[in-house]
């Protein structure tokens, strides 16, 4: 009986706490209030990387990501491909993810928008696909590029894109962004395109994973920059100088933030109260 | 026979691998590359493998009228539906079998296949991994309590952590002078994640590094064979 | 119609995206249905790219365009033929021949990149100089990293019982250990955030048009 009465409370408590957190975060997206983003350090590195790299250069974007992490990922995809393409680079889009071939379709279509006809596929950017194996596939770039990619997404054949007319292999790269949910992703480009080939990697990442790969930021260079989760996203739109859905997202992530530590004070309370009830029961039934 | 033979093909694909990595020249650079081109043709049948597998199971389930049997047929129908369309017409710059669908794409937008993938696929997908947030919250209120002097560190660290990472960060502790800029939320979170979590982060990733080539090394000589399954 | 088309997928959007969410209040079967609806569209997606983007372009294109300079694809072509026998008890056996290759490749592989990229780089990394920085703040920080490494290191060493004086770095070690799980417990309820965020402002936005 005793059982069924806490169940019954255990059950309402939750229902209260997951109807407060509907309302943290609809809330502030109802009602916006403004509040300041500023970068930091990791963000300005990846931002560096691009901004440095000469106009023309070829360049791989991986989307290695699937729709779960869209909110966080998308938004870094799109400010990364407006970045490179105010830079003139040119993107070869690639996924270790399946879904990630479509991710990235659905990026450029996006930034498309802001460049009208000025980017041309096949010219400015291309996409080559899904292809599964993670560090053995980038090992294999590193020899031959066009074996991995006999064709792209459209079935063109490699040789008759004009992107990648002078890219052999991997070594011909400026830089590659590696956008990255799991495995296999930004840790397979690190050790591989980075460790044995020498190219500059930068990377987006979940919040999850984003501080286990803070040990590769160093003064080897493994990583040149790490954008971890929907605030570095809002960073580099706010290094970008526009406000896009992460910024936007900024608001009812902070609050959400609130309540989950007003969540914790409670619960620690709620267990120091039972612990001193306990603590004088006892010394009643002693005494 | 059955379990000399892989074990002696890991052996010798391994080895290539080694080798090319210091001879890169030919014959093994050659080999190493024929070796991981077919590496990504025989991985593609290992996701048919797991499809078919799918099928086998789902339809298992509903020929023993296993509980809740009639759910599976909601799997093998939207399975089937999303094949074809996607075999038939392709996706995104894709053709299908039948082309490039664009009479079809013009009245729903988008291909039979995108269209399922934006409007079904994609919300499934993000909406499932959403309900973390729900649990991450009522785990924050049950479970993170404060206990021993290492919980409290975990905790208080989780606090700071949780407060720098929001727009507030910057405001909280916008009133300390810039002699002690270093205890503002935003700096002390940037020094927190800099120092104290690179350092532990990066002795776990040594310390699995030496594992992976443990590992990698007892798979290549023999020693490790579970992945030929059920071998004594 | 198009137009029309993107109403309705929006709603069949707002659907799924309710049905799931339904599981908070308890298991139904909207959500049920959902899940196993997710299952099915998942790898039939799977099964989409893999024949489109690498089936059809690395194996069948090369094999009947230009068979004689790819004959060689059709050892590849066979070990994943074994590999498919795994579905079927008698010829298990045959699908161990290619797990072997792929086993064998990645291992070394992983063995040789971990060893590069985990092991030496994070070694090199850590021997840092600390007093060549000019603040006090990234002296600290990296005399901290540099401890930090060493004792999270000497914690995870088993092959020695830890006790006595060598139990200190240990501690030390499992000290720095808390605090980066305390900051990737920070980092995690960012991460499911703002995964909830997403499908509100979804909600919100392109279906109830609530903000604009």
């Amino acid at each position: 009986m005793s059982e069924d009465i806490n169940l019954t409370k255990t059950l309402r408590e939750r229902r209260i706490i997951f109807l407060l957190l509907v309302l943290a975060v609809a809330i502030p997206i109802i009602f916006p209030f403004s509040l300041k983003t500023h970068s930091t350090p990791l963000t300005e590195k990846a931002f560096n990387l691009i901004e440095s790299t000469p106009a023309g250069s070829p360049v791989i974007i991986s989307f290695d990501y699937d729709p779960s992490t869209v909110t966080e990922l998308q938004p870094m995809a799109i400010a990364i491909i407006e970045h490179a393409w105010r830079k003139n680079h040119r993107i070869i889009a690639m996924a270790m993810w399946p879904q990630g071939s479509q991710m990235a379709d659905m990026a450029f279509s996006e930034v498309q928008k802001k460049f009208g006809e000025e980017k041309v596929y096949g010219v400015d950017y291309v996409n080559l696909g899904y292809k599964p194996g993670g560090m053995v596939i980038i090992q294999t770039m590193g020899r031959n590029l066009k074996t991995v990619f006999p064709k792209d997404t459209a079935m063109n054949d490699y040789d008759s894109i004009p992107l990648l007319k002078n890219i052999k292999t991997i070594k011909d790269i400026k830089y590659v962004v590696s956008l990255s949910a799991g495995d296999p992703g930004l840790r397979d480009w690190i050790m591989t395109a980075n460790g044995k080939f020498g190219i500059p990697v930068a990377g987006g990442t979940t919040a999850v994973s984003a501080p286990g790969f803070l040990p590769y930021v160093n003064d080897q260079n493994q990583l040149s920059g790490l954008l971890g989760g929907l605030k570095a996203a809002a960073e580099y739109e706010l290094l970008l100088g526009y406000e896009g859905t992460a910024s936007r997202g900024m608001n009812p992530q902070s609050i959400a933030h609130l309540l989950i530590l007003a969540l914790i004070v409670a619960g620690n309370i709620r267990v120091w109260r039972n612990r001193k009830k306990e603590k004088m029961a006892k010394e009643v039934n002693n005494g | 026979m059955k379990s000399k033979i892989p074990q002696l093909l890991a052996f010798l694909s391994g080895l290539v691998i080694l080798v090319a990595a210091f001879i890169p020249h030919t014959p093994f650079g050659m080999f190493e590359e024929t070796l991981t081109n077919w590496f990504m043709i025989i991985s593609s049948f290992a996701i048919l493998l797991g499809q078919s597998s799918l099928i086998q199971s789902n339809v298992a389930k509903i020929t023993q009228k296993a509980p809740n049997w009639k759910y599976h047929i909601a799997t093998l129908v939207s399975f089937g539906v999303m094949l074809i369309f996607g075999l038939l017409w392709g996706m995104e710059n894709t053709p299908g079998i039948l082309g490039q669908g664009e009479k079809l794409a013009e009245s729903l937008g988008s291909k039979p296949f995108d269209y399922l993938f934006e409007y079904a696929f994609m919300p499934l997908s993000s909406t499932m991994f959403s309900l973390l947030a729900f649990y991450i919250a009522s785990a924050a209120y049950r479970a993170f309590i404060m206990r021993t002097f290492e919980s409290n560190l975990l905790l208080i660290t989780a606090v700071i952590v949780m407060l720098g990472r929001t727009s507030f960060a910057t405001i909280l502790t916008s009133w300390i002078p810039d002699s002690l800029h270093f205890l503002r939320l935003p700096e002390l979170t940037d020094f927190i994640m800099q120092y104290p979590n690179t350092a532990a982060q990066r002795a776990i990733l040594i310390s699995a590094a030496l594992g992976v080539v443990g590992a990698s090394l007892r798979i290549i000589l023999g020693i490790e064979r579970s992945y030929l399954g059920g071998e004594k | 119609m198009a137009e029309l088309m993107k109403t309705i997928g929006i709603w069949l959007s707002a659907y799924f995206t309710l049905s799931i969410f339904s599981f908070l209040y308890k298991d139904n079967p909207f959500y049920k249905l959902a899940e196993q609806i997710f299952v099915g569209l998942s790898a039939a997606y799977w099964l989409v790219y893999t024949i489109y983007n690498i089936l059809i372009p690395n194996l069948f294109n090369k094999l009947f365009t230009d068979f004689a300079h790819n004959w060689i694809l059709l050892i590849p072509m066979a070990l994943g033929i074994m590999m498919l026998m795994r579905m079927f008890p008698k010829l298990e056996w045959l699908s161990h021949y290619p797990m072997a290759i792929m086993v064998g490749t990645t291992a070394a592989i992983a063995m040789l990149l971990a060893f590069q990229s985990d092991f030496l780089s994070q070694i090199a990394a850590t021997m840092v100089n600390p007093f060549k920085f000019s603040s006090p703040v990234d002296i600290v920080g990296t005399i901290l990293l540099i401890i930090g490494t060493i004792c999270g290191i000497y914690f995870f060493y088993f092959s020695k019982k830890q006790e006595g004086f060598y139990k200190i770095p240990s501690k030390v070690g499992i000290w720095f250990l808390m605090v980066s799980f305390g900051a990737s417990f920070g980092y995690t309820v960012m991460a499911r955030i703002s995964l909830l965020i997403g499908r509100l402002d979804f909600l919100l936005r392109d279906w109830l048009h609530i903000i604009r």
